[in-house]
């Protein structure tokens, strides 16, 4: 090269050093995940193999997130930059314990939901694309939470809203169609407003990097200024819409119901938890300023996506529209959290993402076990499912404590850490309004309960006798005989029973994820160096 | 320069919030480009306007040594440019399915996942 000849000092601009071999699992899920859905496209029409792959992939996904958390645990956060480009020029990605965490249990329901998938979704859905689709949809949510800039995490967004798209309209049948018309809307307008707060941002600092923004507002002389805010209620109102908050909630009950089961289970696992991981990102690390001044207007966007939630729950009787308010109303206990804005808080509240998409995929999953023993998804159709398997009600009985948020379950810690949160930070009507809201899911799940599996049989079976329903088909027989079904929902119901009897090891990740952002030093020197 | 930018990009949103508000699928899709449209603008313009030289460097440098016009809006408004198409591509498809199946482009008549007369669940059995 010509220019040789000037000596400059590239360690200014450049990471000379080379990546510590274990520091390459950073881009790791990403990787594995491209990969995987690349083989799978390009083997599309091979429905037997593509499984497997699909599986083995997720698989080697778990594996690699849980090698990630375990040396972030290890060796503090820890930042890769492309190119060797040093932060803030190049784009980086930052891991640290609340990103691994999420992760890892993101990868874990996407692995089970693969496997769900072998038995559920058929050779058509396969030939168009359900296993590409989940992989790329995982690439998406893991960089999502994995990156440490902000433009970079507006593309995962992208990235698996477009999967999402594709799995959404995977079948083509009518009801698809007018619930995908009211997802790909919505959400576009969302990920809009979240590119407008960015090019804000970008035009006040002059950098995308989390942590260079991180300090650079933090030395801000007056952090409470007119641009800034507007950048935070931009920010505010496009993660909410995504985390179908109130009142930007109506995409998901219309929507979330339509495709197949695994589908709806993957989405309300991981997608509405992105746009919650994304407020908490922003608004506890980036503007802990404008979080404070915002504080009682999300406490307010809680208490009523709380109660929306639980009451739209009560109000319906098809079994999968019933859980997609549900997803809301636990949205609106992790914005509690968000609300009160302590340590204590915000472990409450990833401690509650965290239990939100296990138990979420893990009910979506029974209510399609649900649909091939009854034949039906409806309330009145449904019964005696008792009698057909009472090791299936027991699973459901499981996860119907845990979302209500009874113990000894999973949903029992993260909601008495975020009412103890509530009442000391003398927000007495938010705690009481999480209390409501587990009050009125109980009800919600209790009704299911009776229905489906307590009564004898479908609506006008006479009191005491039984009639178990028959769902007959011989498709529905098989599906269930395989282990393919029964395996994912006893390991997500394994978690909710494990995290509810164990809660030692979730509460001190969340403990650490939600110190590392309320004090986040250690992400600052893990992207600058010591000098930062 | 950036004032007039400013208005035609205020211009622009009023526009598509308009769109966006009526019940006509169609429209809401112009509706959604118009918005794309406005991001990328305000992208471009929050790196500020200038009539500077473009951001080489000369051979024998590793950095340029006069003013250059700033590279990176032009970078983040490319990726955003071709994201907002290929999903506005997306929604036209879906929008077209939609209409050939449900037989109206009206989101006030789109009641399949969300029926009408949908019956509150039962009190008792």
């Amino acid at each position: 090269m010509a220019g040789s000849s000037v000596s400059v000092d590239l360690t200014e601009a450049m990471a000379t050093a080379h990546v510590a071999a274990g520091d390459w699992l950073v881009v790791a899920p990403t990787l594995i995940t491209i990969l995987g859905g690349s083989l799978c496209l390009m083997l599309r029409k091979n429905t037997d193999l593509q499984p497997r792959i699909g599986i083995g992939f997720l698989a080697v996904l778990v594996l690699a997130n849980l090698a990630l958390l375990i040396r972030v645990l290890d060796h503090g956060v820890i930042t890769m930059v492309m190119g060797s480009w040093l932060p803030p020029f190049g784009i980086a990605f930052t891991v640290d314990t609340l990103g691994a965490t999420l992760s890892l249990i993101g990868s874990i329901v996407a692995f089970c939901a693969g496997v769900f998938g072998a038995a559920t979704v058929d050779s058509t859905g396969r030939r168009y694309g359900f296993y590409p689709f989940l992989l790329l949809l995982m690439t998406g949510v893991c960089g999502a939470f994995l990156t440490g800039d902000i433009f970079n995490l507006y593309v995962w967004f992208e990235v698996l809203l477009i999967s999402s798209y594709g799995l959404l309209v995977l079948g083509n049948d009518r009801i698809q169609l007018d619930g995908a018309v009211k997802y790909g809307v919505l959400n576009l307008v969302g990920t809009n407003l979240f590119l407008i707060g960015t090019g804000l941002l970008y035009g006040i600092f002059g950098t995308l990097n989390m942590a260079d923004l991180t300090q650079q507002v933090a030395a801000l002389e007056n952090p409470a200024s007119g641009t800034l805010a507007t950048v935070a209620a931009l920010y505010f109102l496009a993660f909410a819409m995504k985390a179908a908050a109130f009142p930007v909630n109506f995409w998901l009950p219309a929507s979330y119901h339509t495709p197949n089961v695994v589908v709806s289970a993957v989405f309300a696992g991981l997608l509405t938890k992105v746009g919650v991981y994304a407020l908490i990102r922003v608004f506890v690390m980036i503007l802990p300023a404008s979080r404070g001044y915002l504080s009682d207007v999300i406490a307010l966007v809680a208490i009523a996506t709380l109660l929306t939630g639980a009451l739209g729950a009560l109000a319906q009787s098809e079994v999968r529209r019933l859980l997609g308010y549900l997803v809301i109303a636990g949205i609106g206990s992790m914005l509690a959290g968000l609300a009160v804005g302590s340590t204590l808080a915000i472990s409450g509240a990833i401690f509650y993402a965290v239990h939100s998409i296990i138990v979420m995929t893990a009910l979506y999953m029974a209510a399609g076990v649900m649909a091939m023993m009854g034949g039906s998804y409806d309330l009145r159709k449904l019964g005696g499912l008792y009698q057909k398997s009472a090791a299936f009600a027991a699973v459901f009985l499981v996860l119907a404590f845990a979302v209500s948020g009874l113990p000894p379950f999973s949903g029992f810690w993260p909601k008495v850490i975020l009412v103890d949160a509530a009442f000391s930070d003398g927000r007495a009507w938010l705690g009481a309004a999480i209390l409501v809201s587990g009050f009125l899911t109980t009800l919600a799940m209790g009704r299911i309960w009776i229905f489906a599996f307590w009564r004898g049989g479908p609506e006008g079976t006479p009191d005491g006798q039984t009639a178990p329903v028959t769902a007959g088909t011989a498709v529905s027989e098989a599906q269930l005989s395989g282990g393919a079904v029964w395996l994912p929902l006893g390991i997500l119901t394994a978690l909710v029973i494990y995290f509810g009897l164990q809660p030692e090891w979730m509460l001190e990740l969340s403990t650490q994820g939600a110190s590392g952002l309320v004090e986040p030093l250690d992400y600052l020197r893990s992207v600058f160096g010591d000098q930062g | 320069m950036e004032t007039g930018v400013v208005i035609l990009i205020g211009l622009f949103f009023t526009v598509a919030v308009y769109l966006m508000l009526s019940q006509q699928l169609v429209r809401m899709l112009l509706g959604i480009a118009i918005l794309g449209n406005a991001v990328n603008m305000l992208i471009f313009t929050n790196g500020r306007l200038t009539r500077e030289v473009p951001p080489l460097i000369p051979e024998h440098l590793y950095s340029p040594d006069v003013v250059t016009a700033n590279p990176l809006p032009q970078a983040l408004v490319l990726t955003a440019i071709v994201i907002s198409f290929s999903f506005f591509a997306f929604l036209l498809v879906l929008a077209f399915r939609a209409y050939q199946e449900l037989g109206t482009d009206g989101v006030n008549e789109m009641r399949l996942a969300e029926p009408e007369d949908d019956q509150t669940p039962p009190q008792g059995y």
